[in-house]
């Protein structure tokens, strides 16, 4: 589990200390990657800054996306039990047979 | 005659009051008060009630009951709360670009470099190659990329 966002790294480490997250976050101040993936919503941040729309990629092992949540409202965030369920179907199907 | 406290107009007034305080100090919090707001909106129809009842009340009794006055004012200040907390919590949260040329189901995840919170630089290729342990326990090996707007 990857976090992007434009946070300078300083920024998040504190707000990960702050919150006790142990995952990684990613810090992408000129919003490239997130251009890349075309994300980004000018003018969505503070003071008209560009930020990235809240977006969810789930990629396996081969680097192929298997799932994505692209939210239409920035209140609707994929909920952990979808994200879970999305991993889950990531396996490849159990063995038939005896 | 000494009129009577309109009561219901305050209680009206505080109930959309709250409402309107409620969504972003607590109903964020969780994802079914979050996602749709029907708990702020019960709050403004209860409000809205109280409020049209104490209005009925001061201006066909003005001799009994106070209000008409400041009641209007209440009135009108609740509706104007109540239409700029619609306008954000049903247009501009809405307001996101469409994403178009975003990455599909499918295809490879465009790869990409970019410091962590503690300055490493980190790749797309990397994660996938070990994702961080723990994270998705015994679950098959993949990596969840979460864009968030920030804390800025």
């Amino acid at each position: 589990m990857v976090a992007i966002s434009v946070d300078a790294p300083e920024v998040t480490r504190q707000h990960c200390q702050k919150l006790g997250f142990t995952y990684t976050f990613l810090s992408d101040p000129n919003a490239e990657v997130i251009r890349r993936y075309d994300l980004l919503h000018q003018g969505g941040g503070p003071k008209g800054a560009d930020i990235a729309r809240p977006a969810e990629f789930l990629i396996d092992s081969t680097g192929t996306i298997r799932w994505i949540n692209l939210t239409d409202s920035v209140t609707v965030r994929a909920r952990p039990e979808q994200v879970l369920k999305a991993f889950d179907d990531l396996k490849p199907a159990a063995p038939t047979g005896a | 005659m000494k009129r009577r406290w309109n009561y219901s107009l305050w209680a009206g007034f505080l109930l959309v009051v709250l409402g309107l305080v409620s969504y972003v100090t607590f109903f964020v919090r969780f994802p079914i008060t979050r996602d749709f707001p029907w708990a702020n909106l019960l709050l403004f129809f209860a409000g809205a009630v109280l409020l049209g009842k104490g209005l009925i009340r001061s201006f066909r009794q003005p001799e009994l009951y106070r209000g008409k006055i400041l009641g209007s004012i209440l009135a009108a200040v609740s509706l104007a709360g109540i239409g700029f907390f619609s306008y954000g919590l049903f247009y501009l949260v809405r307001q996101l670009p469409s994403s178009a040329a975003a990455p599909r189901l499918g295809q490879k995840a465009p790869d990409f470099t970019l410091p962590d919170q503690n300055g490493k630089p980190v790749t797309l290729a990397e994660l996938l190659a070990s994702p961080s342990a723990g994270t998705a326990g015994a679950r098959a090996n993949g990596v969840l990329l979460i864009f968030y707007r920030g804390y800025w």
